[in-house]
């Protein structure tokens, strides 16, 4: 660990301007990422600016009926919130999915969409990672890659995006609000994670911002979800895959259709082609094998992590299936 | 199987004597421990695996707060090596010397050791400290990235294996892998340091299964007299075999004590720890088995490629329990051993038979399919009635019961024995089984126990590193002098006590216990001497003639308490010295223990999850001396063989053998989702060939087979025999 300098900020307007006072500082909130990564010399802030004063710890409903989520609003409240239940499982699902009972009491809903990978080269001060030191190479591309990215990668950068709650909110839909130097803007939660190209150590769309909520796109109606997490054991465990899947159904045809993948990607992976494939067919297993091969079309393996596809591949169907079972029990 | 009489402790179900203390924090493990004017230290690993330091960069680290010193190859004491002899009682797990010279055998080798006056200053130094490396190429990456066979280190044979197995009508041959496994204990090694220049004593706390060991160690290390060397031990937030012996931590440790004139301590990091202080090695196994038509074993032979280092030849011999195991006369194993460039492998709980006989026992259910026999009926089939190695009567073993009596648990009678037969919703029921077992020894101990007015104190330099020795020591004093267990206090974990063994191989309980009651013996003795000589209670009478119960002794229809006794003759206290040591009863009978495990696993083919459903097993393990922990003892094992069958493996980087999964997020063991149903079952038939309390020991046998038991019911479920461990999902997924 090395020496930083420490602030409280008691307003966004603060906590922004402690940022830009130092060349590479980190807000912290529930720190389940900052400080494991601090500690093994990974990130090396030096001015850490702590953000648990600032009021941003609610859930609420908006005029439009949508949901307005505080950036500092833990996974645990967030998991459990009645409305949460109420209009979107989904993220309740993908987030009781991931960490543990200890980290989601921690971490918070900000944090979590600033989540950093598990690459254990990019975990590992001493071996080459562009991601942590652009330039340096990467290690994973013939290491040790089986937990690595199959969709979305470059050859500068293979990791994964760790993030379940990410994978909700992709299929979901919802909108950043930020807040910079230059006051608030709003960006879609699909343009806020980038794809690694030749920068991956430029993982957000962030300019010297803070995030502060995340507002939820409207739920479909009726709706099933499913959130399959595929992991080698059964908790405390990063996704292998996982697919997140919202049908809303008319009979037996599908109305819309979500899906997003996790574990297998460098972002939260949303797929439009297999949502608009599967709209208006049959909720079966042939229109759900169909959407599952659209979607990893463009997937490529790595030395270690073929299995990944195919994997992928059962998630998506498994979750598409429990969707729609359970979009039907909710219609009768 | 017999109800304990109210009277007796033994064998009774009894609460941790030291429960409280470690619930509540007051336990002192050697992490915990601190002294006045303590150091920190924080190695420096190296970041290459194979090459040479060719310079270390200290002027940012020394600049850095808090910073006392930095210790390394230019900056270090001479010492000399331990002779490393079991024999001598002075076995270390590293040979070499810390900063001995610029060579690197592996990755995580200590370069530095940064003292400083926090852990938080240390470490933030040591992150400073820059080396430079000349990285050699063709580094040895493990056993399964070579063709090398190794070297041959060890081999048995009786009748003749390769003229049997040419012949037998039903053969089986068959290759088996591991990858390396990490301890994961709890606590991580630990070491706290202090020099006594004043009268020249090294006084070190450590977290180790073996105070003695470590003494005798450092006392050659240091050129110090034993008796000027004290290693004290009273908690070990368990070992698993990583700690029996010492690692250079300590050597490090200990050489900044000395070198710095005030206390040092160092706690491993647990990548650190994971990286420096051994891991079960990974192993390649060849099963050759004959047999003929009615499943009457001709020839088994067992061949064994194990792991080690560079630097020490450690052999973990998955052979030992072969030639015992089944009624055969034509039997060979032969080991092996292949130097890599990773840290020293060691023991780890049932060491070189837990990875054997996950080789050897789904080898006998490959056969069973082969010769389409049930594989239960198989094993009774081949039942080895006696010692097949050495010709003698078993002491005491039911086998045959265990496998009874779980498979009855079980349900076995129900199983269809068609692969993927057994169906449940998505998902489909695989069922398998194996047999268990370890071998039972005993170790020369010594003890002292102090009959007090206050209760009974009770003195011996074996540790308990977390299985319950103190409180089976207690229940022995209780047992034999009717003093409660509140009242019985027990030392353990210095060198100052009188000499008990290592903590291993299962050989505490049987080890300690017969020299306990020794003493016990020994101090009553002193007692009735005190109370039937001039002015006592029992003046006059013989002392042989004298009952001892519930704290008192009692003859000619009187009775006087302890204390009473030492009252009357103004005593502080009697004491007793006892010993124990093994005599000759292994020329009459062999002695080992033997077990069962049934296995049903769920496996969803739709998504590729596989989970462990239920665990039913047998243990005949003699007499257990608290059955609460006795039982603990073999959930745990199952819990750990579940990680080694589905979970558990290091990484090594493919091109340059660096660790690249040290920590317990990456290193995945079983977590509370993944527990199973588990039903264990202790039989009780009292060994009392082996000694008085008819106990063996029961750390290492849950362990043994139950990997076996996950992979045959994998195979039940799927039809995938999958002969490589871990068992993880894209080896399940794989179509060939």
């Amino acid at each position: 660990m090395r020496t930083f300098a420490f602030a409280r900020a008691n307003s966004v307007a603060r906590a922004v301007e402690h940022r830009q006072a130092e060349l590479v500082s980190a807000f912290v909130a529930g720190g389940t990422t900052l400080l494991d990564l601090v500690k093994l010399d990974v990130m090396r802030p030096s001015r850490v600016i702590d953000i648990t004063p600032l009021p941003l710890t609610t859930v609420e409903r908006l005029p439009d009926d949508r949901l307005r989520i505080g950036a500092l609003v833990t996974n645990t409240d967030l998991a459990y919130h009645p409305d949460v239940l109420a209009d979107h499982p989904l993220l309740s699902q993908a987030i009781l999915a991931g960490a543990s009972t200890q980290v989601r009491n921690m971490a918070t809903t900000g944090g979590n969409l600033m989540q950093r990978t598990r690459c254990p080269y990019f975990r590992d001060a001493a071996a080459a990672c562009n991601k942590r030191e652009p330039g340096s190479g990467c290690d994973a591309l013939d290491g040790v890659n089986r937990m690595h990215a199959v969709l979305g990668a470059s050859s500068e950068c293979v990791a994964v995006h760790p993030s379940d709650m990410c994978v909700a909110l992709a299929a979901i839909g919802a909108t950043l609000t930020l807040h910079g130097p230059n006051g608030e803007r709003e960006i879609d939660v699909a343009d806020f994670h980038r794809l690694p190209g030749t920068t991956p150590h430029l993982e957000h769309d962030l300019d010297d911002e803070l995030i502060v909520a995340v507002t939820l796109a409207p739920p479909l109606m009726p709706l099933g979800t499913a959130y399959v997490k595929l992991r080698d054991r059964a908790s405390f465990e990063f996704a292998l895959a996982s697919a997140g899947a919202m049908l809303s159904l008319d009979e037996d045809l599908i109305g819309e259709a979500r899906l997003a993948l996790g574990g297998v990607a460098t972002k939260p992976w949303r797929c439009r082609e297999a949502e608009a494939l599967l709209a208006g067919k049959r909720a079966d297993t042939a229109a759900f094998e169909a959407a599952a091969d659209l979607a990893l079309a463009d997937a490529r393996p790595l030395t270690h992590n073929a299995f990944k596809i195919p994997l992928a591949r059962q998630a998506i169907v498994r979750a598409l299936r429990d969707a729609a079972r359970r979009a039907r029990e909710d219609d009768a | 199987m017999s109800a304990i009489p109210e009277h007796h402790v033994v064998g009774r179900r009894t609460p941790r004597v030291d429960g409280e203390d470690k619930l509540t924090g007051r336990a002192d493990y050697t992490v915990d421990h601190r002294l006045e004017g303590m150091l920190y230290g924080y190695p420096v690993p190296a970041s290459i695996a194979h090459g040479t330091l060719e310079a270390l960069e200290l002027d940012a680290a020394r600049a850095m707060p808090g910073v006392v010193d930095i210790l390394h190859h230019g900056h270090f004491p001479d010492l000399h090596r331990s002779p490393n002899s079991m024999r001598q009682g002075n076995a270390v797990s590293e040979v070499r010397l810390p900063f001995e010279d610029d060579r690197i055998h592996y990755h995580g080798q200590y370069i530095a050791l940064v003292v400083a006056e926090t852990l938080a200053q240390a470490r933030a130094a040591a992150f400073r400290v820059e080396a430079r490396y000349h990285r050699n190429a063709g580094a040895m990456t493990g056993l399964a990235a070579s063709d090398d066979e190794g070297e041959e280190v060890g081999q048995y044979t009786r009748g003749e294996p390769e003229l049997a197995f040419g012949i037998a009508p039903v053969i089986l041959d068959a290759t088996y892998t591991m990858a390396a496994e990490s301890h994961l204990q709890l606590e991580p090694h630990a070491t706290l340091a202090e020099w006594r220049e004043a009268d020249q004593r090294l006084i070190v706390h450590e977290s180790t299964q073996g105070v003695f060991y470590q003494r005798n160690a450092l006392a050659h290390i240091f050129d110090l007299p034993p008796e000027q060397v004290e290693v004290i031990s009273h908690y070990i937030g368990s070992g698993f075999g990583n700690k029996l012996f010492m690692w250079p931590h300590a050597v490090a440790t200990a050489a900044a004590a000395r070198l710095l004139g005030r206390p040092v301590k160092t706690v491993l990091p647990r990548q650190q720890d994971m990286m420096t202080t051994g891991h079960r090695p990974a192993s390649r196994q060849r099963i050759r088995l004959g047999a003929e038509l009615d499943g009457s074993l001709a020839s088994i032979q067992h061949d064994s490629l194990t792991e080690t280092s560079t630097i020490d030849r450690y052999v973990d011999a998955c052979g030992g329990a072969t030639p015992v195991a089944y009624a055969c006369d034509s039997v060979a194993t032969h080991q092996r051993i292949l130097p890599v460039h990773h840290g020293s492998p060691c023991p780890m709980r049932a060491p070189g038979e837990a990875s054997g006989l996950f080789a050897l026992e789904s080898a006998i259910d490959e056969l069973a399919v082969a010769l389409d026999m049930d594989p239960l009926a198989l094993r009774l089939k081949n039942y080895a009635h006696q010692d097949p190695q050495r010709g003698l009567p078993w002491s005491s073993k039911h086998l045959d019961r265990c496998l009874e009596s779980t498979a009855e648990r079980f349900g076995w009678a129900s199983r269809d024995p068609g692969i993927g037969n057994m169906r449940d919703g998505d998902e489909i029921i695989g069922q398998g089984m194996a047999a268990a077992t370890w071998f039972a020894g005993r170790q020369p101990c010594a003890a002292r126990v102090t009959l007090r007015a206050d209760g009974v104190f009770v003195a011996c330099g074996t540790q308990d590193i977390g299985t319950g020795t103190y409180t089976i020591v207690a229940q022995t004093v209780a047992e034999l002098t009717g003093v409660p267990v509140a009242r019985v206090e027990v030392r353990l974990g210095e060198t100052g006590l009188p000499a008990g063994p290592l903590s291993g191989g299962s050989m505490t309980t049987a080890s300690t216990l017969p020299a306990v009651a020794a003493a016990v013996r020994d101090a009553l003795a002193a007692l009735k001497e005190v109370a039937t000589g001039p002015g006592g209670s029992f003046e006059g009478l013989d002392p042989a003639a004298l009952d001892v119960a519930a704290g008192t002794l009692q003859g000619d229809s009187r009775q006087a308490g302890f204390a009473e006794i030492l009252a009357r003759h103004r005593l502080s206290d009697v004491t007793g010295e006892g010993s124990a040591a093994p005599a000759d009863e292994r020329q009459e009978y062999s002695f080992r223990s033997f077990g069962a495990h049934f296995v049903e696993v769920r496996w969803d083919p739709g998504i590729s999850r596989l989970r462990v459903a239920r665990v039913v097993s047998s243990i005949d393990v003699g007499r257990a001396i608290n059955p609460v922990a006795a039982r603990n003892q073999v959930e745990g094992a199952i819990v750990m063989g579940i990680g080694m069958a589905l979970l558990e493996g290091l990484d090594y980087d493919p091109r340059d053998a660096r660790l690249i999964n040290a920590n317990v997020s990456d290193y995945r063991i079983p977590v509370h989702a993944d527990m199973p149903e588990i039903d264990v079952e202790l039989l009780d038939y009292p060994d009392y060939r082996f000694n008085e309390f008819g106990a063996r020991g029961i750390g290492e046998i849950g362990l043994t087979g139950i990997a076996a038991a996950i992979s045959n019911a994998v195979y039940h479920a799927t039809g995938k025999r999958l002969r490589d461990l871990p068992i993880s999902v894209e080896k399940l997924m794989d179509r060939t």
